[in-house]
């Protein structure tokens, strides 16, 4: 929960992307304020055309807002030079895609080992953080294997390993269970709440209602605009049982 | 929960009530915590007063009702076949939702919208709850079994409101 005390780990207000001009103006996002404190999982849901993956891609800086700010621990990032951006999203923020984005010539571990190369990790220590991570996410059998070889379950865990390379202060998920069947979806589910538990930061943009139900908050966007939130924490399982039909 | 379901329980063989209890718990996992045993007690009661059970055991254990042994009689056996052979459907209230969003909105009463929204709020606690327990299950338990219907009916539900507000979103840009 945010504390008046505490800066949220990622923080924008007023922010807008336009597309287009005159007659053909589109406003993907419209004005969104959102602050996300640490160890929460954030869950944003809306038709596909809201506005929310430009959304994410605002608060990753992938893409710069043509108004307003983002904020990553309390520093705008909003108006960095490219430069800046380049080496924040490096360290600061983990990625996860629906297609995985995974090099297809680089095995898991090489994949998961990249970041912290780039970075400027050494070799060695990054070699160790990704087979350890790789490890934590139960592919220490796959580590020498191509994405090729592996199932869209296991690579959607490796791309996850990859987004903690540098310990990023927030992970950014757009659609990370779009391309995969239900038991694949289940597996990354519970990859999601063991992150959550680990105190992950978690920004996640779907339209699974499965995905966005690990969620502590979840949005409702539409037309680039964040018009529902909704606490998902606290309940109980006492009404379920109306829903298996054990009580009338 | 129908009478049935505690009969058949007992087809298996006769049982002591907390058998009976022990083994719906087995099925149910965390939904069966809700269930309590006064409702089993007062179930088997009024199966044994229409002649659906009988009580085995002795004579002075008679008054405790933890303690009598139950058993089918051939009216309960009968009974459960029928039960088992019988096909039953779920009847989900979709048609009263449905109507409250065009009433809603025809009267102007409230926005549609609104209303799908605070909907997909309340499953979505549910689908997180039933999630949850879900994962804390054995994965091929039969309470796992039970969560995960639970699970599903409740992405079917979320589905439907995915349609009700593209219908919705798409006659409020059309009016």
């Amino acid at each position: 929960m945010s504390n008046a005390a505490e800066t949220p780990v990622l923080r924008a207000r007023g922010l807008r992307k336009e597309y287009g001009k005159g007659e053909g103006l589109v406003r993907a996002v419209d004005g969104v304020d959102l602050d996300v404190s640490a160890g929460e999982t954030v869950a944003i849901m809306g038709p596909s055309g809201c506005g929310k993956s430009t959304l994410l891609h605002l608060l990753g800086g992938l893409d710069r807002p043509s108004s307003g700010e983002v904020s990553l621990n309390g520093r705008r990032i909003d108006d960095f030079s490219e430069k800046a951006l380049a080496a924040m999203r490096r360290t600061d923020v983990g990625y996860v895609f629906q297609s995985f984005h995974l090099m297809e010539e680089l095995t898991a571990v090489e994949n998961v080992e990249l970041p912290a190369l780039l970075a400027g990790r050494s070799p060695r220590a990054a070699r160790r953080r990704a087979e350890e991570l790789l490890d934590q996410l139960g592919l220490a059998g796959r580590a020498r294997f191509l994405p090729s070889a592996l199932s869209g379950g296991q690579r959607q865990r490796v791309a996850v390993a990859r987004a903690l390379s540098n310990e990023p202060l927030v992970v950014l998920a757009d659609e990370p269970t779009g391309n995969l069947d239900s038991a694949a979806t289940l597996d990354v589910l519970q990859l999601f709440e063991e992150l959550h538990e680990s105190g992950q930061t978690l920004v996640i943009v779907t339209h699974d209602a499965r995905i966005a139900a690990t969620a502590d908050r979840m949005f409702s966007m539409r037309d680039g605009v964040l018009v529902d939130q909704t606490w998902l924490t606290g309940g109980t399982t006492g009404q379920l049982g109306a829903l298996a039909g054990l009580e009338d | 929960m129908r009478q049935e379901v505690v009969l058949a329980m007992l087809a298996k063989e006769p049982s002591h009530g907390y058998q009976l209890r022990a083994r719906l718990r087995d099925a149910l996992g965390p939904l069966g915590d809700a269930m309590n045993a006064g409702q089993v007690y007062v179930t088997l009661a009024r199966l044994e007063k229409a002649g659906l059970l009988a009580v085995e055991g002795s004579a002075d254990d008679a008054d405790r009702s933890d303690r009598k042994v139950y058993a089918l009689t051939p009216n309960g056996q009968q009974r459960v076949a029928e039960w088992i052979a019988e096909v039953g459907w779920p009847r989900p209230d979709l048609a009263e939702f449905h109507l409250k969003l065009i009433a809603a909105a025809s009267a102007g009463l409230a926005d549609p919208l609104t209303i799908v929204d605070t909907q997909r709020r309340e499953l979505l606690r549910r689908l997180r709850d039933a999630q949850r327990a879900a994962m804390a299950e054995p994965a091929l338990s039969a309470a796992a079994l039970l969560l995960e219907g639970i699970v599903l009916r409740l992405q079917a539900d979320l589905r439907w409101l995915e349609a009700c507000e593209k219908n919705w979103t798409h006659r409020r840009s059309g009016s």
